[in-house]
């Protein structure tokens, strides 16, 4: 009954507050990392639906578009020298960090989006890694925090590409998200939101599936789930190996 | 060409595995060591994860060994009492360092013990040989120098003695086991055989006749690399299968291109290039100890 008078109120409200819908595809929901998997570049395609005319004097409609991966707890450690020597000291463990983040956008972030937005729906590169808070160390956990956008953009699994998205006609878009040879597997998401006069107006998302397959993921779960029989195996593998080259070799020798 | 490797999780080009493979297996087979001093900071340096590098390594070892020891047994150079004796030594050894390496894993200072380890035994053995070597090249201008008799040494009174055949020694099994736990241990934290430590042990300390100490030292380095890989894979999940195949190729195809070059150095000037190699690695390892890094911070997988 409850949802019923929810689903009316939504229905008599939304021409109000949806005035404008997003509709996304994506050239590929799933990736597949095999033996030979050097990277792969992922077509977001996006139209904006309107039912009803735009108001006068409404502001321009900016696109941003955020792929992120599964988020894991990571620990970042810092050296420091003790002894004369450079060795690992403080650690902060991450719970939230995610294994890829890229953002696309139409315009400069801070321009389009108002900053609690841009915290809360964690747009943009500085609110990709959320540390929880600490009391006794906030300054310190600024410093990790960074570390891991910097090293992880060296490493190409960070990215903010501001200005990139071309709305054609305030209707169609679309962008090449890159994602790179170091990959890790799990369950990817494409967030779009449509932005106006600094608020979002509507927002989708769309999961992408990254797997290891093939042989990748025959070893891999050979090594997690029988690691005797996949230890023996590397060692018959070096075995025969060592064997063939010895008597290969003997034979040209003659 | 890259190729994605399943454990260590990274894209790495094919070709530079390969050649790297090559590489170290050629100045593997000029100079007769494992070379796993040589690949495992190589390995960690164009980014494999160290857990991986040096379980991995042990794998590849156990396909140069075998392949070495192979020719060695034709040729009846193997002291196969003496491996076995090492060998029991080597595998209380392995078992205790992976032990070290998992705890250390733990607290992440893996790589700290890893480079460490490096820059102590590669600068003590590096430095060694070259004072050796040098000596020798000198020597070698005077006609008439001895060759140093056997003294009675404190190794000599140890119980348990008994008869090694084949190198023509009747001694304690104490030290051959003493010297199998120390290599034990650098096999399973520094991913190497352990024959740079061993080769010099079993001359010096043991007194083996040098015919037959590297014949003997691949037949127990099998064992005990072998058994590291099994440990590493069942414990740290740290062997990466497709990593050691293609090091393997590279590697046995450069052992035997290798081994021909050598056949054609004179032994005094292989053994200060050597040197000079070891100490060079030596010197990289602990400077990396020493200046100012690049990025101070690094990132670990969480509960670690």
């Amino acid at each position: 009954m409850l949802r019923i008078f929810f689903i009316a109120v939504s229905i008599i409200a939304s021409p109000l507050i949806a005035q404008e819908d997003v509709v996304v595809d994506l050239s590929q929901n799933r990736v597949d990392i095999t033996t030979t998997f050097s990277g792969s570049n992922i077509f977001v395609f996006g139209a904006v639906k309107r039912d009803t005319p735009l108001p006068e004097g409404i502001g321009p409609l900016d696109v941003a578009i955020v792929v992120e991966g599964p988020l894991e707890t990571i620990t970042v450690r810092k050296k420091e020298k003790k002894l004369g020597i450079w060795v690992n000291s403080d650690a902060v463990e991450i719970q939230q960090a995610p294994s890829f983040f890229t953002i696309a956008t139409t315009g400069v972030l801070e321009d389009m989006l108002n900053e609690g937005d841009l915290r809360d729906y964690a747009i943009g590169l500085d609110y990709a890694v959320r540390p929880q808070p600490m009391d006794n160390m906030v300054g310190e956990m600024e410093s990790f925090a960074e570390a891991v956008m910097r090293i992880r953009e060296d490493d190409g699994l960070y990215s903010q590409r501001e200005g990139v998205i071309n709305l054609t006609d305030d209707t169609l878009f679309e962008v090449a998200i890159a994602l790179p040879a170091n990959l890790v597997e799990g369950d990817y998401t494409a967030r779009v939101y449509l932005i106006r006069d600094k608020n979002i107006v509507a927002d989708t998302s769309v999961e992408i599936t990254v797997r290891k397959a093939g042989l990748e993921v025959w070893l891999y779960d050979l090594s997690r789930e029988n690691a005797l029989i996949y230890g023996l195996l590397s060692l018959l593998v070096a075995l025969v190996a060592g064997y063939g080259a010895s008597e290969l070799f003997r034979r040209l020798k003659r | 060409m890259l190729i994605y490797l399943p454990i260590a999780e990274v894209s790495v080009n094919i070709f530079v595995l390969l050649g790297l493979g090559g590489l170290v297996g050629m100045l593997s087979g000029i100079f007769g060591v494992g070379g796993g001093f040589l690949m495992t900071p190589i390995l960690i340096m164009i980014g494999i994860p160290p857990a991986v590098a040096v379980a991995t390594e042990a794998n590849q070892i156990v396909a140069s060994s075998f392949s070495g020891v192979l020719a060695h047994f034709k040729r009846k150079t193997v002291d196969i009492k003496m491996g076995l004796i090492l060998m029991l030594g080597g595998l209380a050894g392995a078992t205790l360092g992976v032990q070290i390496f998992k705890y250390l894993k733990s607290i992440g200072q893996v790589e700290l013990l890893v480079t460490l380890s490096y820059v102590m035994f590669l600068g003590l053995v590096g430095s060694m040989m070259f004072v050796e070597s040098l000596n020798a090249i000198r020597r070698s201008g005077k006609p008439g120098a001895k060759p140093k008799k056997k003294k009675h040494t404190w190794i000599h009174g140890l119980p348990f003695k008994t008869r090694f055949r084949t190198s023509g020694l009747y001694i304690s099994v104490i030290p051959p086991i003493l010297v199998g736990v120390a290599v034990g241990i650098l096999a399973a934290i520094m991913g190497v055989g352990g024959g740079f430590i061993m080769v010099p042990a079993m001359i010096y300390m043991l007194g083996m006749p040098t015919k037959v100490v590297v014949g003997t030292s691949l037949f127990q380095i099998i064992f005990v690399t072998a058994y590291t890989t099994l440990s590493h894979a069942m414990q740290n999940f740290t062997v990466d299968a497709i990593l050691a195949l293609l090091l393997i190729i590279g590697g046995v195809i450069g052992a035997q291109i290798g081994t021909r070059i050598g056949v054609k150095l004179k032994a005094e000037q292989l053994r200060i290039l050597l040197a000079a190699m070891v100490l060079l690695m030596c010197g990289k390892l602990a400077l990396d100890l020493l200046l100012v890094p690049s990025e101070l911070f690094s990132i670990g997988a969480g509960g670690e």
